[in-house]
C-alpha cells in the first residue's frame, strides 16, 4: 500500500508488490497480529492468542481478506520452548484464491480462543488438536476425544510421548473381555539413528583450533 | 413422596411420577455396517424413522500414521499415504511429494510431471468409479458395483505395470516418480482411454435417469454454497452446492496448467448432483489422460540430482560414488532444509494437504495430514437432520467416506 507513490525517477523502480506482499502487508496491519512473513510463496502471520478470535473474524469477514474456510487447524509441539504448542490454521480463500497460516502459541494450559463460531469446520480439528496434543480451547463446547480410542490417557503426538505408546488391547480368552494390558515389546523398540557421524562432529579431536577459526570466520562472512 | 395421606397407590404414583412423551430412541450405525464406508459408528437419535441428531465417531481405524511418519525418513515416509485413502493411493503421495520437493526446492523433470498428471487422473477415475458404484449399492443397485469393478481392474493395471503395486504404489516420489512407463503401457492406456467413455455412457445408463435412483438421491442431503463452505468443503461435494473451485484450475501444480479440460459446476447441492459432479469429473480426467499421452517427451522421470533420486543398478554397479550415493538415500536419506509448508493438491474426494515442518534433519519434524473426508463428515449430523435412515445412508455415501484417510 505505502509502496504506492513510489518515483518514477529513480534509476530502479521497485517492483510492484506481488499479491502476495499486499496480503501480507495488510494483513500485519491488523490488531493482534505479532509478524508476517512469506516464506516459499506462503504467508505466515504469527498473531496474538487473546486477540485471535477478533483476528480471525476480520480475516474471515473483511472483502480484502474473505476466507471462507479454514483448511486445517493443528498443533505443532516444541518441547524445549517456554510456551510448547503452535496452533496452526491454514485459512483459505475460493473467492479470491489465496491461502494464509495463522499461527499462536500456547502451552498445556493457556486455552486458545475457538473459532467455531466463524468457522463450524473448526469443532472436530480442535477437538483433534485437544486429543493429539492436550491443547485446550476456550468456548468449543464439544472437546471431546475423537480419534483415540475411548478411556483414552495422554496425549500421543506429544513428543514425549512414545511411539510405542503406554498400553496394548487384547482379547482375554479366559476373562471373555477385551484387556488393556502395559505394552510389552518382544524386541526392543529400535530407534535408529542414521545420521552421519562424520558430519555430526563439526569439530575433529586435535582439530579444534581449525575448527573455531573456521566458525568465526565463516561468522564474519555473515 | 411426602404427602402420604391420599389411600390408594394408585393416586400416590398419579402424584408422585411425572410422565414425559418422548419418541426418540439412539441407535447405533456401525461401526461394521456395509453402509457406513468402513468402520463408521453413527449414534443416531431417531424420532421414528427421522433421525433428529448424528454423531459421528471415528477413529476406530486411527493407526497413528502422523506420529510414525515422525520416525522415518523422507522416503520412508511416503508409503503411509498409500494407506490413507486407499482407492486414491497415488493423489496423496501427489501431495507429500509436492511439499517435500517446495523444502527441497527441486523441480522434477518435463516426463515425470506428465507421468504424474496422468496417474493422478487415472487414480481420480479409480476412486470416482469406486465411489460411484458403492454409493449405488448402497442405495439398492448391484450392478453398477459389478461394472465399475471389472473397470476399475483394468486401471489396477495400469498401476500394477507403473509401480508393482495394484494399491499401494509408492510410485510418486519427491522430485519425480519412481521409474519410467514400461515399454507399450501409454500404447495400453491410450487404448482403454478410446474405450472409457463408452462404459461411462453404459454406467449412466443405469443410474442417471433411473426414477428409484433419482428419488433416492433428488433433494437429499442439500447443502447450500454458503454451508458448504463454512463446513469446510472441497472437491466434487464443493462444486456440487455451486462453487466454482478447483485446485487444479485455480493453483495448479505439475502440468494442470498445460492441459484444457472443464470443471462441472453443481445447482442444487444434493446428493444427485454429488453423483454428477463425479460422472462429469471421470469424463474430463479421460481427455486429460489422452492430453498427457500427446504431450509426453521421452525423457528423465526423475531429478538427476543422486542426492536426491537414487542412481540405476547398472551404474550402482560399477560407480563408487554411485554406490555410496545408493547406500546413504536408503540409509540416511537426504536432509531437508528447516521449514514449513501447507501443501494441497484436488485429490479425488477434494483438496488433500499435507503441513510439513522440517527441522533440518532427515525426518519430518511434523507431517500434518488434512483429510478431505474428516471435514465432510462433519457436516453429516446437519445434512442427516429431519431425514430418514435411508437417506442417512445415502448421505454418507455421496460424501465419498474412507476411513483410511479420515482416521489416519
Amino acid at each position: 500500500m505505502a509502496d504506492e507513490p513510489a518515483p518514477e525517477a529513480a534509476p530502479a523502480p521497485p517492483p510492484p508488490p506481488t499479491p502476495a506482499e499486499i496480503l501480507a502487508a495488510d494483513a500485519g496491519s491488523l490488531p493482534g497480529v505479532i509478524s508476517t512473513q512469506i516464506d516459499k510463496g506462503e504467508i505466515v502471520v504469527l498473531a496474538e492468542r487473546d486477540a485471535l478470535y477478533g483476528l480471525m473474524s476480520t480475516l474471515c469477514d473483511d472483502p480484502r481478506f474473505a476466507f471462507e474456510q479454514v483448511m486445517d487447524i493443528c498443533g505443532v509441539d516444541w518441547p524445549e520452548r517456554e510456551e510448547r504448542f503452535d496452533v496452526v490454521y491454514n485459512l483459505l480463500s475460493v473467492s479470491l484464491n489465496h491461502r494464509l497460516r495463522v499461527i499462536v502459541t500456547t502451552d498445556e494450559t493457556k486455552p486458545v480462543p475457538s473459532v467455531h463460531g466463524i468457522w463450524p469446520v473448526a469443532t472436530w480439528w480442535e477437538r483433534e488438536a485437544w486429543d493429539m496434543y492436550g491443547i485446550v480451547f476456550s468456548g468449543q463446547p464439544d472437546l471431546r476425544r475423537i480419534l483415540t480410542d475411548y478411556g483414552f490417557e495422554g496425549h500421543p503426538l506429544r513428543k514425549d510421548f512414545p511411539l510405542t505408546g503406554y498400553v496394548e488391547v487384547r482379547y482375554d480368552e479366559d476373562r471373555k473381555a477385551v484387556v488393556y494390558d502395559k505394552v510389552k515389546l518382544t524386541q526392543d523398540f529400535r530407534n535408529f539413528d542414521f545420521v552421519s557421524p562424520w558430519e555430526a562432529m563439526t569439530t575433529l579431536p586435535g582439530d579444534e583450533k581449525v575448527h573455531t577459526e573456521r566458525a568465526e570466520e565463516a561468522k564474519a562472512k555473515g | 413422596m411426602t404427602e402420604l395421606t391420599a389411600a390408594s397407590p394408585a393416586e400416590i404414583a398419579a402424584k408422585t411420577t411425572r410422565t414425559v412423551e418422548i419418541d426418540t430412541h439412539s441407535i447405533n450405525f456401525g461401526p461394521q455396517h456395509p453402509a457406513a464406508h468402513g468402520v463408521l459408528r453413527q449414534i443416531l437419535e431417531m424420532d421414528g424413522e427421522v433421525v433428529e441428531r448424528a454423531d459421528p465417531h471415528i477413529g476406530l481405524l486411527h493407526r497413528g500414521t502422523e506420529k510414525l511418519i515422525e520416525y522415518k525418513s523422507y522416503i520412508q515416509a511416503l508409503p503411509y499415504f498409500d494407506r490413507l485413502d486407499y482407492v486414491s493411493p497415488m493423489c496423496q503421495e501427489h501431495a507429500f511429494a509436492l511439499a517435500v520437493e517446495k523444502l527441497l526446492g527441486i523441480t522434477p523433470p518435463e516426463r515425470g510431471q506428465w507421468i504424474r498428471t496422468m496417474f493422478a487422473e487415472i487414480t481420480r477415475i479409480l476412486n470416482h468409479l469406486l465411489n460411484l458404484t458403492t454409493y449405488a449399492l448402497d442405495v439398492g443397485a448391484i450392478t453398477p458395483s459389478l461394472w465399475g469393478f471389472e473397470e476399475r481392474e483394468k486401471l489396477m493395471e495400469f498401476h500394477e505395470a507403473a509401480s508393482g503395486a495394484r494399491l499401494h504404489a509408492n510410485y510418486f516420489r519427491p522430485g519425480g516418480v519412481a521409474k519410467d512407463l514400461p515399454a507399450g503401457l501409454e500404447d495400453r492406456i491410450a487404448e482403454w482411454a478410446e474405450t472409457f467413455p463408452k462404459f461411462m455412457d453404459d454406467l449412466e445408463g443405469l443410474l442417471t435417469s433411473n426414477r428409484i435412483w433419482k428419488q433416492r438421491t433428488v433433494d437429499i442431503g442439500v447443502l447450500t454454497a454458503e454451508e458448504a463452505l463454512a463446513w469446510g468443503f472441497t472437491g466434487p461435494c464443493l462444486r456440487a452446492s455451486g462453487v466454482p473451485w478447483d485446485l487444479r484450475r485455480a493453483q495448479p501444480y505439475d502440468k494442470y496448467a498445460e492441459v484444457q479440460f472443464d470443471i462441472a459446476i453443481g445447482r442444487n447441492g444434493d446428493c444427485y448432483d454429488r453423483y454428477l459432479m463425479r460422472i462429469a469429473e471421470a469424463r474430463e480426467s479421460v481427455k486429460i489422460i489422452q492430453q498427457c499421452l500427446a504431450k509426453m517427451k521421452p525423457g528423465p522421470v526423475k531429478v538427476q540430482d543422486h542426492k536426491f533420486s537414487p542412481p540405476t543398478r547398472a551404474e550402482m554397479k560399477r560407480s563408487m560414488e554411485a554406490l555410496i550415493h545408493h547406500f546413504k538415500l536408503y540409509t540416511e536419506g537426504y536432509h531437508v532444509p528447516a521449514g514449513a509448508t501447507y501443501t494441497a493438491v484436488e485429490s479425488p474426494k477434494g483438496e488433500f494437504g499435507v503441513y510439513l515442518v522440517s527441522d533440518g534433519t532427515n525426518r519430518p519434524y511434523r507431517c500434518k495430514i488434512r483429510a478431505t473426508g474428516f471435514a465432510h463428515l462433519q457436516a453429516t449430523e446437519t445434512m442427516a437432520r429431519r431425514h430418514m435412515l435411508a437417506d442417512a445412508v445415502a448421505i454418507i455415501g455421496s460424501l465419498d467416506i474412507v476411513f483410511g484417510e479420515i482416521d489416519r
